[in-house]
């Protein structure tokens, strides 16, 4: 019995890190520039797909890279042409807008890359279990959660420490101010939608080789990533963490006791944060409210 | 000038219900068949009743897919297990869904503008995975089988809406005046201005001493309560209901046709429905690629007609322009103005 809590707990953990790197995304982009964005899921999937196609010919370690690069990329052409119309506006069209473009990626990745699952395949190494006992525990999981632990680590270090993230940080608060400092506010929205994405497509390129590469992989991450935005706290990155992460283990403990829930435990979870801490568990009263 | 709006109003309502009432007698000749008819009425009560929220109260749901499936699945679960009665099964339909409306509105009423799109959208995927999961109740992603409509008994009379399309035809449209007609009424009376005053200003009308909290639950409620009605009708009209209907995407596709209605205008998500239901029945046959189509109809109205490309606003501008000609041939000029 504890053998199986703590399978599922280490499992939880483990998607519970995918939620955080996609719900980070989504929040960076949803701090500085009040966009919901709907396709971030498809930006994921797009990341998993081509690091499927590049792998062959670039090597694995280099696909993990490049790959939310190119993902990243696309994500600034878009915003460059199309979301930064969205800013200021009531946020109906910006989710009706990206929900269209959700459409549309999940739709062209099912014609390019075919609609049934295909396997991404990571080096030798990493797929060896770490010890006979723990047997489900393979070498990609701890891969997996280290790459994760040092993209979260490294975004926080940047944020703090970084000029840029300094600006974006403080965007977040009051996106006037930072621009009559002489801040050019259009670039750094794109700079970090831009990097809101690279972190898309970066959980991308690890769910590959974890669970299977399909055209709806993103968008069954992307409302536990809502729910984990909404438990941390809207407007707080270390909010988002934190309720990526305890959602994930909700998930994994109920799988235990009660499979069938598992998906749904978490809107519960949210129900009672939103009922007993209206803001979210780190979040800042009257951000965004 | 009030007297003019006045006319105006009865001149659309006259044309819609003339349009309405005599489809079964020019649909055919179109090409189009009744059921087609049946699913615009069907997604037009939907749309107009998530419209008394987003349109006339200004508040952003996206997830009222949910309240919309919960009548579907509670009409259909209550003609397999529990009656006979179309009307009753209906009944309780409704009352699943507004409920549902009624006690999560009192959990996100205090939320604002992205983040209670956000809280909706998270809420309302909740009926989505208990309705895939559930199977031994609601038959999980294959859907929920095994009910039919059934006929209506008025006395001597028996009304065959199973068979008969025109009349299952003729019965939603009683229910679409009975929802779109409560809609207007409310729209009309004091707490419709209200709304439309929290809509415009709502520190003003917070100011004004009007509880706003309260409001917006009660407007939220009547629209999950209307929308519920909307389903329990789409599942009769399919006799099928499934869980993609109370998944979000649902919830998106509702919200385009308001807003290729055009957002502020009563009747327009009716024919923002219809622009959508046609579009999306020929474009599948069409093609395996409509997803991308519809995608691409969203990012174009949004980036180039974001007040509806279909909206009043046409038939306001058609007035306009008849108005300024009309005096112009008065005088039997030949300058047009």
């Amino acid at each position: 019995m504890t053998d199986l809590i703590l399978f599922n707990v280490t499992n939880g953990l483990i998607i519970g890190a995918f939620y955080v790197l996609m719900a980070l995304g989504l929040s960076l982009i949803l701090n500085l520039s009040g966009v919901i964005n709907f396709a971030h899921g498809g930006f994921l999937a797009l990341g998993g797909y081509l690091a499927y196609t590049i792998a062959p010919y670039v090597g694995f370690w280099a696909a993990l890279l490049i790959s939310p690069l190119l993902v990243a990329l696309l994500g600034l052409v878009i915003e460059r042409t199309m979301v930064f119309r969205m800013y200021g506006r009531d946020p109906l069209y910006s989710l009706l807008l990206t929900f269209g473009l959700a459409f549309i990626f999940e739709d062209v990745t099912r014609a390019v890359w075919g609609a049934t699952g295909l396997p991404f395949t990571v080096p030798e190494f990493l797929s060896q279990p770490v010890s006979s006992k723990f047997f489900f525990i393979t070498q990609y999981r701890l891969f997996m959660v280290a790459v994760v632990a040092l993209a979260v680590g490294g975004l926080f270090l940047f944020l703090r420490y970084s000029r840029l993230g300094v600006r974006i940080r403080a965007g977040t608060f009051d996106l006037d101010t930072v621009s009559s400092l002489g801040v050019n506010v259009r670039m750094l929205r794109s700079f970090n939608f831009a990097l809101g994405i690279f972190l898309a497509g970066l959980a991308g390129v690890l769910a590959g080789g974890q669970l299977s590469l399909e055209p709806t992989m993103g968008a069954n991450l992307l409302m536990p990533s809502f729910v984990a935005i909404i438990v941390g706290g809207v407007g707080s990155l270390p909010g988002t963490l934190l309720g990526g992460l305890l959602i994930g283990v909700a998930a994994g403990i109920t799988t235990v006791f009660w499979p069938a829930a598992s998906e749904a435990v978490i809107y519960v979870m949210m129900a009672v944060v939103l009922l007993l801490r209206p803001r979210g568990l780190l979040g800042e009263e009257g951000l965004l409210s | 000038m009030t007297g003019d709006k006045r006319r105006q109003q009865l001149v659309t309502l006259g044309a819609v219900w003339l349009l309405l009432l005599t489809m079964p007698l020019w649909l055919p000749m179109l090409g189009g068949y009744m059921a087609l008819g049946t699913r615009v009425v069907v997604l037009g009560l939907a749309a107009m009743s998530l419209n008394f929220l987003l349109g006339f109260t200004g508040v952003l749901s996206f997830g009222h897919a949910a309240y919309f499936g919960l009548g579907a699945y509670g009409t259909g679960l209550a003609l397999k297990l529990l009656t006979h009665s179309t009307p009753l099964a209906l009944l309780l339909g409704v009352l699943l869904g507004g409920i549902a409306g009624a006690l999560l509105g009192a959990l996100i009423v205090r939320r604002r503008g992205v983040y209670f799109a956000m809280v909706t959208i998270a809420f309302g995927q909740v009926f989505y995975f208990i309705a895939f999961r559930w199977n031994s109740l609601t038959g999980g992603d294959d859907g929920l089988r095994g009910f039919e409509r059934q006929p209506l008994g008025l006395g001597a009379w028996t009304a065959d809406i199973l068979h008969d399309p025109v009349l299952f035809y003729y019965f939603v449209l009683a229910l679409f005046a009975v929802g779109t007609g409560g809609m207007g009424f409310l729209l009309r009376s004091p707490f419709g201005r209200t709304l439309l005053a929290i809509r415009e200003n709502e520190r003003r009308a917070r100011f004004l001493g009007i509880p706003i909290e309260q409001h917006i639950w009660l407007a939220f409620t009547i629209s999950c309560f209307f929308v519920a009605l909307a389903g329990g009708l789409n599942a009769l009209l399919n006799n099928f209901a499934d869980p993609t209907m109370l998944n979000y995407t649902q919830s998106g596709e509702i919200v385009i046709m308001i807003v290729l209605g055009g957002i502020r205008s009563f009747w327009g998500p009716l024919i923002g429905a219809a622009v959508f239901v046609v579009l999306q029945d020929y474009l599948s046959s069409l093609t395996t690629n409509w997803m991308s189509f519809l995608g691409a109809i969203f990012v174009l109205m949004v980036l180039f007609f974001p007040r509806g490309v279909l909206g009043m606003h046409w038939l306001e501008t058609a007035r306009s322009i008849l108005g300024r000609l009309r005096p112009a041939q008065a005088q039997g000029g030949g300058k047009p103005a």
